[in-house]
């Protein structure tokens, strides 16, 4: 009996490689056919035009595509900002404090994580079209939804609940001891704040940030909704391939959002595990 | 003092404010019988009703496009998450990197690419399934990561090692180690996927043909061409359907994240 037990050890080790190998199988499949390969096909076809591997410049020698470019980096930096201010303020208190309502509170911050963009820049016409809330209250004709600020707030909406969800998981992870600390040696709140709780929370915030500007960069759907009279870079992506059928700029252009977006989450994740990508 | 105290709850109730208030004028704009005129004009149901003629056919073939993606996103992420982490490591990472990509790349961009490869391929391109590879391109590393990260907080190689000394097979390890552990995971990662399917735009505006509507899609036809009413109550409909899915899966990740912990 004990002769024989070797090689049955080397058959169910074969046998175990030839297991995970098929678990692998699926995904190495689905994944060439339908991720690696049309990746490589978009690279292809961004340089299917006259211009060649040239296109790359040429965007940045065409004054629209390079407003557009300056146009979307403006806007979703402003928009990281505010929901950087806005989700660290409020996330630190609900990460904090009890009270009454706080459930109810973070359920309905965090809440609009999933929420298409369309349905977002329809909220935002509902607030600040011609028939929204601020034009009904409001003396005179307030309408400012296909506005840069309809933009800017749509973003907001769904920056707020993906930034404040790192703070306070972050927050949570902050050590006590060292606040008190900091207050036993006399410090006020704000020294503790600035001194203490910020400097921990910094490589989370990075975090944050980098998520919330690529969501930001990458949004169509939003601006789509809003058919805003600016133009951000996915929205010119759309009109050059499905208007002007240029789909080598269309693909080019494609290329250097996906690498900016890319670069910035892979930055995020550097910082802090995990990512909360997706939407807009 | 008083203002280091109040004003971040200030801030968190404006917050607050500026995400429900807009949620609540679209549900009220839903029943209302004219919007224009305002709630005194009376609530009536027709509005849905009328969302009900016009876009049923979309909603359910987002609720099937969202079954389908969720059994394929099982049948490849499980195994999948099972090799990723059993052999752990450099290649393991890569690998994730490379699934993970849809996450980092917008929906845009891996629409323009699959419709360059395949848009030629008219019986596929024409066809709902071309919608659902890119769901299931988009809702695959939620699922692998899920159900990975389960079995990285557990001890699956002792577990396995223990289970196959007493003479195990592979699948039979499988099978009764390590996938009830990671059921935890599993739920998670598959009302996400269901959630994100249901939720889809950016890919399908781009992948779908006149004929094959998801319901985001109808939303954006709604909302250029209806009037607020009927965009609004396809908004609430929507809402009653996605908020509740929003709430499962926020509570089986955090549920999921504790009992890995």
């Amino acid at each position: 009996m004990p002769l024989s037990q070797p090689s049955q050890v080397q058959r169910s080790v074969m046998s175990n490689q030839q297991f995970l190998t098929l678990c692998l199988l699926p995904l190495a499949v689905f994944s060439l056919a339908f991720l690696a390969l049309p990746l490589v096909q978009l690279t292809l076809g961004a340089a299917s035009s006259e211009e060649g591997w040239g296109i790359y410049l040429k965007i940045l020698a065409t004054p629209r595509y390079l407003a557009t470019l300056g146009q979307t980096v403006v806007i979703s930096l402003l928009v990281t900002v505010a929901a950087l201010l806005i989700s660290t303020t409020a996330g630190l208190y609900l990460s904090r404090t009890r009270f009454p309502g706080r459930g109810m509170l973070i359920s309905i911050l965090t809440l609009p994580l999933a929420f298409p963009g369309v349905v977002i820049g329809f909220l935002i016409i509902l607030l600040g079209g011609r028939q929204g809330l601020v034009n009904q209250l409001m003396p005179g004709h307030v309408v400012f939804a296909y506005s840069s600020l309809g933009l800017f707030l749509g973003y907001l909406y769904f920056s707020i609940p993906r930034v404040l969800l790192t703070v306070m998981a972050a927050a949570e992870k902050l050590d006590p001891a060292l606040e008190e600390a900091a207050r036993t040696l006399g410090a006020g709140p704000l020294r503790v704040l600035g001194d203490v709780i910020l400097p921990g929370l910094a490589p989370s915030l990075i975090a944050a940030g980098a998520i919330a500007f690529a969501t930001a960069m990458g949004a169509f759907g939003t601006a789509f909704t809003l058919a805003t009279n600016i133009d951000v870079l996915p929205m010119v992506i759309y009109t050059e391939f499905t208007l002007a059928a240029n789909i080598a700029m269309a693909s080019a252009l494609s290329i250097v959002l996906g690498l900016v977006t890319w670069f910035l989450l892979l930055l995020a994740r550097s910082y802090s595990g995990g990512t909360v990508a997706a939407g807009g | 003092m008083r203002l280091t105290r109040y004003l971040p709850l200030g801030v968190a109730l404006l917050a607050a404010a500026f995400l429900i208030v807009p949620a609540i004028l679209s549900i009220l704009a839903g029943i209302t019988a004219n919007y224009f005129r305002g709630l005194s004009s009376g609530l009536t149901l027709r509005w849905i009703f009328e969302v009900w003629e016009l876009y049923a056919g979309s909603i359910f073939l987002s609720l099937w496009i969202a079954l389908c993606c969720l059994v394929v996103t099982l049948l490849i992420g499980v195994p999948a998450a099972y090799w990723l982490a059993r052999n752990p490591g450099r290649m393991a990472r890569w690998l994730e990197e490379f699934v993970s990509l849809p996450l980092s790349i917008p929906g845009l961009a891996l629409a323009l690419a699959l419709i360059q490869l395949y848009g030629s391929h008219l019986g596929f391109r024409t066809s709902w399934l071309f919608i659902l590879t890119g769901h299931v391109l988009y809702t695959l590393p939620f699922m692998v990561r899920s159900v990975q990260a389960v079995w990285a907080g557990m001890d699956l190689t002792t577990l396995e090692e223990s289970a196959a000394s007493l003479g195990a097979g592979p699948w039979q390890r499988f099978r009764d180690i390590a996938l009830p552990g990671a059921l935890p995971g599993i739920l998670a990662g598959a009302l996400t996927v269901v959630t994100l399917s249901i939720g889809e735009f950016n890919l399908t505006w781009m992948l779908h043909t006149p004929y094959l509507k998801t319901l985001p899609v109808g939303l954006a036809d709604a909302y250029a061409s209806m009037r607020l009413e009927i965009a609004s109550a396809y908004t609430l409909i929507f809402f009653v359907i996605i908020v509740p899915l929003l709430m499962a899966m926020q509570w089986a990740s955090d549920r999921a994240r504790r009992l890995t912990r």
